[in-house]
C-alpha cells in the first residue's frame, strides 16, 4: 500500500537533520526530480527548526500520497507550543519573533505546492505541506 | 561536539563543508572561522560547500553572516561550488545571499580571491 505514516520527534537541530534525511529518502523513493527533492527538503527543513525555535519541540509525520496516478508526499508539522496569535503576520516574508530571517513559513509555502497552516494561541500550530512529483 | 576543520594555505583559510551541519555546528563554524582569521592573519576565505544538498535559511544566514564578518576583520570571502537545485531552492525560499562572493568551483574561487585581494595591496 502506498500510503503510510511515518512520524518522528523532533527536539533538537540535530533532529532537524534526521528529519531533512528521511524527506529526501522517501522523496527519492518516489522518483521526485533532484530540484523538487531539494525543494521539498529545505522546506521542511524550515518548519522542523520552527518546532525546535518556537515549541521546544514537536512531532513531524511523513506521508504518501496518490490522487489517481500522481503520487506526492504530504508532511505534517505539529506542536503544542503556545500557538500563532496572529497567521496572516507570522506568514509575512521578514516577519520574525526570535531574531531569525523570517522566511521559514512563507519560504516553505512558496516551495511546496500545497500548504495550509492551522494555529490556536495557547495550544499549538499544525503545518501541512504536500508537493507533487 | 565535532567540528568542521579550517585549512590555513598562506594568506588563505579553506573550508569544505562535507556533512549535512546542524544549526549548532554552523554557529560553531562561525566562531571559529572569525578566530581563525585573527590568528592566522587571513586575507581570504573560501568556503566550499558543493557537498551540501541543502542550504536552507540558517545556513544561508550562516554564510551571508561570515561573508560580513570576514570582512569587517580585513579578509575576502568566496563560497564555491553551490549545486544548481540549492541555488534554484535559495532564491524560490527568499534568500539571494546578497553581499556573498560566490564562484562555480575552487579554481575560481582562489581566482577571485586572489584578484580581490591583489586589488586591495594596489588601492
Amino acid at each position: 500500500m502506498l500510503s503510510f505514516v511515518d512520524e518522528r520527534p523532533v527536539r533538537s537541530s540535530e533532529d532537524v537533520v534526521t528529519i531533512r534525511q528521511a524527506v529526501r529518502q522517501r522523496a527519492v523513493d518516489l522518483g521526485f526530480s533532484l530540484v523538487d527533492q531539494t525543494k521539498l527538503v529545505t522546506a521542511a527543513s524550515e518548519l522542523a527548526r520552527n518546532l525546535v525555535q518556537h515549541a521546544g519541540g514537536g512531532v513531524v509525520k511523513v506521508q504518501t500520497i496518490a490522487e489517481g496516478p500522481r503520487r506526492g508526499l504530504r508532511l505534517v508539522f505539529e506542536d503544542k507550543g503556545p500557538g500563532i496569535p496572529d497567521l496572516q503576520l507570522a506568514m509575512r516574508d521578514g516577519y520574525s519573533t526570535d531574531g531569525g530571517l523570517g522566511l521559514g513559513l512563507s519560504g516553505a509555502r512558496r516551495l511546496s505546492n500545497e500548504f495550509a497552516i492551522d494555529s490556536t494561541p495557547g495550544q499549538g500550530t499544525r503545518v501541512t505541506i504536500a508537493r507533487w512529483k | 561536539m565535532e567540528r568542521i576543520p579550517i585549512l590555513k594555505m598562506g594568506e588563505y583559510l579553506l573550508v569544505t563543508i562535507q556533512v549535512d551541519m546542524h544549526d549548532r555546528l554552523a554557529l560553531a563554524l562561525q566562531d571559529d572561522l572569525t578566530q581563525k582569521i585573527v590568528s592566522a592573519r587571513a586575507k581570504g576565505v573560501l568556503i566550499d560547500i558543493s557537498a551540501l544538498d541543502v542550504v536552507d535559511s540558517f545556513i544561508g544566514r550562516t554564510l551571508a553572516d561570515i561573508a560580513s564578518m570576514s570582512r569587517v576583520l580585513d579578509a575576502e570571502t568566496v563560497v564555491v561550488g553551490m549545486r544548481p537545485a540549492v541555488a534554484i531552492t535559495l532564491v524560490e525560499l527568499g534568500l539571494s545571499l546578497e553581499g556573498v562572493r560566490t564562484a562555480l568551483n575552487v579554481e575560481r574561487g582562489m581566482d577571485l580571491l586572489r584578484a580581490r585581494i591583489e586589488a586591495r595591496r594596489l588601492a
